[in-house]
């Protein structure tokens, strides 16, 4: 009987054992890509319209040193010297590398935002500090990185990214500088070999792009950013994809270029969005000379509004008085039987919060410490852009649609919070307990549901046969924030609604930019 | 950033549940050296109430104006059947409920993990003056509703499928005693509804890695037939993990340690053979991404005798 008993317990131990036998290392969804090898080259892409460059040619590439010099063998023996003893963790470098220069920075943009998404912790007299970009690196951080800064950080380096790569390959094609596998054939090459000219280099115009508008966004954050950097640069050469001059001029032109964005973003007013203590009286007392009931703000203790100013931030798809057209009309009066009609709603969700509500919810929250809806938006466009095998410029390009896009709803979604001013649910009724916390601004309109509507709008035109599923994330999206409490559903479909609105623009720039689809 | 569990039983108690199980406070638990004699079943239910107002953020201290004090209270069933007067099977179950008294995040309720022990006791001698028993403990726990783990801290558990090993030592002189512990946790990775999340660098996936724990146990006291009083002492670490940055929330897979310390009472009622009833609490001196907690427990118990065994415990070594 015992040595049953001492059987049975050897084997339950065993039984157990085995869904813990294995690593617990847990892998990204993006961590294991296979290289990117476009369908097409898009060589032609040096004519696709830019958005913020007068043309290709604004920001001069010099002619290439020929194939034939000494200074390009050399150039060729250098990698082929590096290659001759590639460790781990250089064929590691490579293969993350090949997955995507544009899908790559977004995914460090990303990491960045999600990092710096935490409010700060209030001063001892119950104000609150304010991040400061000349100290970054002092408490509280610079930047705090809520969904409008993320939206707007998102649409630059998106932006400056494409009109660098489409200056580059209008050089690409002009100087007609053949990848260093394709001049000398005993170049090991461990990437997909492509046809397309490779002076300057994509990869390097990229990560040029992307670094020089990252210093401006996350100033605190260039020691992972310049390594991030160098990697990407070796990981080129170690590859036998670029020579160094191919790197060194597309470096250049990315920081040429990027540096007009950064000109740009120092004078698009988002620098004074965040606004002073009269300007967040003024709003409240005129929702109050309206006959309305003021927003506040459910923080202990009570925050500033986030980002008020935000709404007249220039944006890159319309005008400023297109951006007030697109403000939607106003909510449900505060003293009107739908708003108590809506407020009861709320409640009712709340107290019957359900397993799948939660899903949903969190799911889509995107609250403090994550990348925001907008960067979420980017993850789900990334991983379907990684199955279409895009050209690097046609990445930038579509990446560059969406995020302008979620940037100016951004702008409008603010525009119409403070407009309106409008309280969230639990200021009507403090019974209403949340799902997820309450964001610290205006309830009308929904932020995620601009965001989301305006997504779905331009990926559905970039990848039509997900037009279905884009829009089932949207509506999904957007309803989570009213299972969680947190919004009306009132705010929620006119979120959805002018999120379109604002993806139109986006799709209408796409129809016209020359890349078709 | 849970309570810690201040789990009790006449027969055991688990609390695998309350994010680091470092007190087993009271009388035969999955921790305490007390053996259900053969084809005796005690079974019972518990209830306990923690709360806390301050919390470790990282290594800082402080309160949050928006979570107010965060509750937790927790009704369990356990049971302890012997095999034999070596070999024990322990099973327990809680439902939890948390609550903030302050800001607007809704609280959370639900039946939690189900904890399943094997209680092994291959050796008990006299050495010295007293008596030395020495105990191996197996441990297997998992969530048994689909509850949400990535709610921290109004989450009722963590998700993860624990597997604790325990090694322990008992030696009791006349009617005093102390205990030890030292116990291994292996815990399994869990998924959350977020599919991207970041700790200290970005994770695109839904899937958490969650570090083990290392715990030990102290408990000294008085012991007889008719009643226990102990005083307790526990630290339990995270293996890993990483602290709660300025002013987020916490995560599953938070660096959680703790130090607690607390008393145990157990009481054999005389009226009746068999039952009895338990009581104690417990208070966080020490932690790192935990609630400073401090907690009561109490409950009822009764042994079930079946083929006409006597109602009993080895609360006693025998003397041999």
């Amino acid at each position: 009987m015992k040595k049953l008993v001492l059987l049975g317990i050897v084997i339950a131990a065993m039984a157990v054992s085995i869904p813990f036998a294995c690593s617990k290392k847990v892998d990204g969804r993006t961590d294991d890509l296979a290289p990117l090898a476009p369908a097409k080259t898009d060589a032609d892409a040096g004519t696709w319209k830019t958005v913020l460059l007068t043309g290709p040619t604004e920001f001069p590439v010099a002619a290439p040193i020929a194939t034939g010099t000494p200074e390009y063998i050399a150039q060729v023996n250098e990698i082929k010297a590096w290659q001759a003893n590639l460790t781990s963790a250089e064929k590691d470098i490579i293969k993350y590398w090949s997955a995507g220069a544009v899908l790559r920075w977004n995914e460090i943009l990303r990491e960045l935002v999600a990092k710096h998404n935490l409010p700060p912790y209030q001063n001892a007299d119950n104000t609150y500090p304010a991040p400061n970009a000349s100290n970054p690196l002092a408490y509280p951080l610079f930047p705090f990185a809520n969904p409008p800064y993320a939206a707007r950080a998102y649409g630059y380096v998106s932006a400056a990214t494409y009109d660098a790569l489409v200056a580059a390959y209008y050089y690409k094609k002009l100087y007609n500088r053949a990848a260093p596998y394709n001049v000398d054939a005993t170049v090991n090459v461990l990437i997909p070999k492509s046809d397309l000219p490779s002076y300057p280099s994509e990869d390097a115009v990229v990560e040029g792009a992307s670094v020089e508008m990252l210093k401006l966004l996350f100033p605190g954050d260039q020691d992972y950013v310049q390594q991030k950097a160098e990697e990407h640069k070796r990981a080129r050469i170690l590859a036998g994809a670029n020579v160094r001059s191919d790197i060194e001029a597309g470096e250049a032109l990315g920081k040429a270029v990027a540096q007009k964005f950064v000109t740009r973003a120092r004078g698009d007013r988002a620098g004074a969005a965040i606004g002073n203590q009269a300007q967040w009286t003024k709003m409240e007392t005129d929702c109050i000379a309206r006959g309305e009931k003021a927003w506040k703000s459910l923080d202990i203790p009570a925050r500033p509004p986030m980002l008020p100013l935000y709404g007249v931030v220039k944006a890159f798809l319309f005008d400023s008085l297109t951006a007030i057209s697109l403000r939607p009309g106003p909510p449900p009066l505060t003293g009107s039987g739908k708003m108590q009609q809506e407020t009861d709603e709320a409640l009712y969700n709340t107290t019957h919060d359900t397993r799948e509500h939660y899903r949903i919810v969190h799911f889509w929250a995107d609250g403090v410490n994550t990348f925001t809806p907008p960067g979420h938006w980017d993850a789900i466009a990334a991983e379907d852009f990684i199955t279409k095998n895009f050209s690097e410029v046609r990445w930038a390009r579509n990446m560059a649609l969406l995020n302008m896009a979620e940037m100016d709803a951004a702008i409008v979604c603010w525009d119409t919070k403070y407009f309106y001013f409008n309280p969230r649910p639990t200021q009507n009724n403090p019974a209403i307990k949340t799902l997820t916390g309450i964001p610290n601004f205006p309830s009308y309109i929904s932020g995620h549901s601009t965001f989301s509507g305006a997504a779905a709008t331009v990926l559905s035109y970039i990848i039509p046969e997900n037009a279905a599923k884009y829009n089932a994330m949207a509506s999904e999206a957007s309803l989570s924030r009213v299972y969680a409490g947190i919004h009306y559903t009132s705010d929620c479909t006119a979120g959805l609604q002018v999120g379109a609105n604002v993806g139109n623009y986006a799709v209408n720039r796409g129809k016209a930019d020359g890349a078709g689809n | 950033m849970r309570s810690p569990a201040a789990g009790i039983g006449k027969c055991g108690l688990f609390l695998s549940c309350l994010l680091i199980s470092v007190m087993h406070v009271n009388a035969q638990t999955d921790a305490d050296a007390i053996m259900m004699t053969k084809n005796n079943f005690c079974v019972g239910g518990m209830y306990s109430y923690s709360s806390w107002k301050n919390y470790w953020e990282g290594t800082m201290k402080r309160n949050n104006l928006n979570l107010g004090t965060v509750s937790t209270r927790m009704a369990g069933v356990m049971g302890n059947y012997g095999i034999s007067s070596k070999l024990n099977v322990l099973f327990g179950i809680p439902y939890v409920e948390t609550k903030a008294s302050a800001g607007t995040l809704h609280g959370q309720k639900g039946v939690q993990d189900l904890s399943l022990w094997l209680k092994y006791m291959p050796y008990e001698k006299q050495v010295g003056s007293g008596t030395l028993s020495l105990y191996g403990i197996g441990g297997i726990s998992f969530p048994v509703t689909s509850y949400v783990a990535d709610y921290q801290p109004l989450a009722i558990g963590m998700r993860s499928t624990n597997l604790t090993l325990r090694a322990m030592a008992d030696y009791q002189v006349g009617s005093f005693f102390a205990t030890v512990s030292g116990s291994y946790v292996i815990r399994s990775n869990i998924k959350i509804d977020r599919d991207a999340y970041y700790t200290t660098e970005m994770h695109n996936t839904n899937k958490v890695e969650m570090p083990d724990l290392a715990q030990w146990n102290l408990r000294v006291g008085y012991r007889t037939d008719r009643m226990i009083a102990e005083a307790l002492l526990g630290q339990g670490y995270t293996l890993g993990g990483f602290d709660i940055t300025r002013n987020n929330m916490p995560f599953p897979s938070n660096k959680m340690n703790m130090t607690s310390a607390g008393i145990g009472l157990k009481y054999n009622i005389k009226a009746v053979d068999g039952l009895s009833v338990i009581g104690g609490g417990s208070y966080t001196l020490a932690g790192r991404n935990v609630g400073q907690a401090t907690a009561f427990n109490g409950g009822i118990f009764y042994i079930l005798a079946f083929k006409g065994h006597k109602k009993t415990t080895t609360n006693t070594p025998e003397k041999k």
